[in-house]
């Protein structure tokens, strides 16, 4: 299949001070990706040199097998038929709805235009708006209309800049949902800039993990996750602990929690040290377990406890444990491990 | 570039400080300087008294307390704005002077004769200081009501929770925390007081305005005029320095982000009557008395002022008006799409400079634009007779040419800032998100900018527009000779006694006037819709 979206080498740099870092990446048709990192990793620059927005320093940028930038060359926005969703949704206050959806609607008679805003206005559940204007809209509304309005000249690929983050958690965590429905539905190719982690498990197919300019990993949600490919990503993805190990002559791990075997995502020589990363979720609570550990803190969170256990050398890991499990603080519980992904670093 | 070109008057005058004393200089230091000195000190002390009183009391009862008339209240308090402080000035004096209306029916009543009773001397200092008081008020209405408002949920709610009532709230926290907010009104109403030429002209009372007019006329010397005007700009520089520094202060008084419709003290009968006196005092004295005689004066006079000459004095005053404005807008719109499309920090402090003028007595401009334009029109001509031995005369000075660059200096900042607050709510995005839908950008103005700005642009043409009909010592100074507008002639009139004659005059303006009033009271009472919506 062919590449909607293709990212080579690319380098983005506002004066001397390099804000992207030769990333590469590929997107095929109708795949959803996103591009997550904490704020001043260079995710939006990235993406606004995706739109055309931002000059390239270094590498090229394909939409479609087309080459649209490269250093000294850039097609402007306007020419490279993307659509773009802003975090302030960016509607115009004097257009009524309709009116804004049909904005990029070109070449097209009053009544196709009609028909095509009907049809996305559908899509997203608010049929029959056309003559409100964005200030009678809720904010979630909002949200919708500045994705159906992108959606409409059907773009090459739609382009999502934090388009959550203006709005309250709760519609946030269900708009992602509908967002992903909706453009798998109709089969468009997008990327989302985002910082929240949760946002583009919900999303995306892709995820792209950015760190000082530099992609550090590209991979699905649950590798990210379970395997990350660096500390950075481990320390971004998730909540853990690390400690320290040593590898064994049969390529096993020794730390203060027992032996571990497993597969390794990296190589490791008999006798390195080591940092592991421990998940909440690779410590599981068990009364007949004789390995026992001390509670120091626990948060409710509705379904389970997240409890945070002690090491006698000080070492404090995270436990998840259903919560009619309700143990006090101080109490010491008995741990199983159960790690199916090794993540070992080299310390 | 455009920018500088317009600061040039005020950097000329400030110039004049560094320049050595000249012999008229040290007369004036040694006879009429004190005076001046003084009287503008007296002046601003009276009016601040005045406009602090005035301007707080209303702008606390009208957003705080609840009683009859409040909403009426609420916007009216602003209509004295419309009057310019030298048409009140010589309304009250027709009013209550030996033989006005008031001082007639005192002595119908008791018989008295002259020098039988004292009554207050309108024309006087303090007279002077109250006229503008009752005019300039509002500056600090407006500005302590906004604060008011904007305190509300958090800070006044917690201390009546704590058991405070009005008079309390009011002193402990509400005056505390608006201060910065009533400084910043009170530093515009003070500016105001030392461009005012017409009213301590018609009161005789010597203060700098009218110290520049009579050493530019009476003593024909331009370099001691201009050294009396940096002396006053160094005062408005203070004050523009203070005004500056309050509303920053301002910003940070704002403690909660919250804003819900405030529950407003419920007043009994008694407080409501003084309230409804105190707010129903302002607006008479400030606007319905002054509005009222001139309306009388006007009909009685109808026969003989509706004549050509009223006719041709709207003409000028509307071309003027037309023609500053026009310029002033498209001024405004070069230089913010410059900021806004550069944003680099010598067009931010270009237009930051050009925007300065707005602070600035009419009749400092004034000198500042005469001294360049005849320095320009002699050197021209002196060249032009030595080369080709013909004279052009005097080509821009005592032209209309002078006359608009003079208002341009002086009003750009308002239509700047209109323009600008305009543009401000085009967020960029949404020029972006235009281009991404394949939109160019000449495409982006017409479906976007124009739309969003015309609003805007209407608003700053019409501020700049009224501002220049009211605008009197720059054009007394600067316009071609007989050349009379409205706020010209009304003065004139005035100034001979013949009160009634200038009425027609004095209330177009006032009539005009009213409009950016009601600009104002509509933006007003929008957002507090937005804010209970």
């Amino acid at each position: 299949m062919q590449n909607q979206l293709e990212v080579r080498d690319v380098s983005v740099k506002y004066g001397r001070q390099t804000v992207v870092d030769r990333v590469s990446f590929e997107l095929e048709s109708a795949v959803i990706g996103c591009l997550l990192g904490p704020s001043g990793c260079g995710k939006t620059s990235l993406l606004r040199a995706i739109a055309g927005f931002e000059p390239l320093a270094l590498g090229e940028i394909l939409l479609h097998g087309e080459n649209v930038s490269r250093p000294g060359q850039t097609l402007a926005p306007e020419k490279r038929r993307v659509g773009m969703v802003f975090q302030d949704f960016a509607l115009y206050p004097h257009l009524s709805v309709g009116a804004n959806v049909a904005f990029g609607l070109r070449g097209m008679s009053g009544r196709q235009q009609r028909q095509r805003v009907a049809e996305l206005l559908g899509l997203v559940g608010l049929s029959g708006l056309e003559e409100k204007y964005p200030h009678q809209l809720s904010g979630g509304q909002q949200q919708r209309i500045a994705l159906i309005r992108a959606m409409a000249p059907r773009p090459e690929i739609l382009l999502l800049d934090e388009p959550f983050s203006g709005l309250d958690v709760e519609l946030r965590e269900q708009l992602a949902g509908e967002v992903r429905t909706i453009l798998k539905r109709e089969g468009v190719t997008a990327i989302l800039v985002t910082h929240d982690q949760l946002e583009a498990f919900a999303l995306a197919d892709q995820i792209g993990v950015l760190g000082s300019g530099r992609l550090r990993q590209w991979d699905s949600g649950f590798n990210i996750y379970h395997e990350p490919a660096d500390r950075f990503v481990a320390d971004f993805i998730g909540q853990g602990t690390m400690i320290p190990g040593r590898v064994l002559a049969d390529g096993r791990i020794e730390s203060s929690l027992g032996i571990l075997s497993a597969d390794f995502n990296q190589q490791h020589q008999a006798g390195d040290s080591v940092e592991l990363l421990l998940r909440p979720d690779d410590l599981v609570h068990d009364d007949e377990s004789d390995f026992k550990l001390e509670i120091t803190d626990k948060v409710f969170q509705g379904a389970e406890y997240l409890y945070t256990l002690s090491l006698d050398d000080g070492t404090e890991l995270l436990c998840l444990v259903q919560s009619h499990h309700d143990h006090g603080i101080g109490e010491r519980i008995g741990i199983r491990l159960a790690v199916d992904h090794v993540v070992a670093f080299p310390s | 570039m455009t920018a500088l070109l317009l600061a040039v008057p005020v950097v000329l005058v400030l110039s004049y400080l560094f320049e050595p004393a000249g012999e008229v200089w040290s007369h004036l230091v040694d006879t009429v300087l004190k005076d001046y000195v003084i009287n503008s000190l007296l002046l601003m002390l009276g009016v601040a008294i005045g406009v602090l009183l005035l301007g707080v009391s209303t702008a606390w009862l009208t957003s705080m307390c609840q009683f009859p008339g409040r909403s009426v209240f609420e916007w009216a308090l602003l209509l004295p704005m419309a009057i310019p402080a030298y048409i009140i000035a010589y309304t009250y004096t027709g009013l209550f002077d030996f033989a006005g209306p008031v001082q007639t029916l005192i002595r119908q009543w008791t018989g008295w004769g002259y020098g039988d009773y004292w009554f207050p001397e309108i024309r006087s200092i303090e007279g002077a200081a109250l006229m503008l008081a009752l005019v300039l008020y509002p500056y600090v209405y407006l500005l302590s009501r906004a604060a008011f408002l904007g305190q509300s949920i958090c800070v006044l709610d917690v201390s009546r929770t704590l058991g405070n009532g009005p008079w309390r709230t009011f002193f402990h926290v509400a005056l505390p925390l608006a201060r910065p907010a009533i400084v910043a009104g009170l530093s515009l109403a003070l500016m105001e007081t030392l461009a005012d030429y017409g009213t301590v002209q018609y009161f005789g009372v010597s203060t700098f305005t009218t110290g520049i007019f009579r050493t530019w006329y009476g003593l024909n010397n331009a370099a001691a005029a201009a050294q009396l005007s940096a002396l006053l700009l160094l005062v408005v520089f203070a004050l523009i320095i203070m005004e500056k520094i309050s509303r920053r202060q301002a910003r940070y008084h704002h403690t909660s982000q919250r804003h819900q419709a405030l529950t407003r003290f419920q007043l009994n009968a008694r407080q409501s009557f003084m309230a409804f006196i105190i707010c129903s005092g302002a607006l008479f004295f400030g606007f319905i008395l002054p509005a009222g005689q001139l309306l009388w004066w006007a009909l009685t006079t109808a026969e003989e002022s509706l004549d050509s000459r009223f006719v041709g004095l709207i003409t000028h005053s509307l071309m003027l008006a037309g023609a500053a404005s026009v310029l002033a807008l498209l001024l405004a719109l070069f230089l913010s799409y410059g900021k806004r499309q550069l944003g680099s920090w010598p067009t931010l402090f270009a237009v930051r400079l050009a925007g300065m003028g707005y602070a600035i007595p009419g009749t400092v401009i004034a000198i500042g634009v005469m001294i360049p334009f005849a320095a320009f029109d002699n050197a021209l001509d002196s060249w032009l007779r030595a080369q080709f031995g013909w004279s052009s005369g005097l080509l821009l000075s005592g032209t209309l040419v002078a006359l608009i660059f003079a208002y341009l200096v002086r009003f750009l900042a308002v239509s700047l800032q209109t323009v600008e607050a305009g543009l401000g709510k085009i967020r960029p995005t949404m020029d972006e998100v235009a281009r991404s839908m394949g939109t160019g950008s000449g495409e982006i103005v017409r479906r976007v900018h124009v739309p969003m700005l015309k609003g805007s642009l209407m608003t700053a043409l019409l501020l700049v527009f009224v501002d220049v009909l009211k605008e009197l010592p720059a054009t007394l100074i600067l316009r071609p000779f007989n050349y009379n507008t409205l706020a010209v002639r009304a003065y004139e009139l005035a100034s001979d006694e013949r009160l009634a004659d200038a009425s027609y005059a004095a209330l177009t303006i006032v009539v005009v006037g009213i409009l950016p009033v009601i600009l104002l009271s509509r933006t007003i009472t929008r957002s507090r819709h937005a804010k209970s919506a």
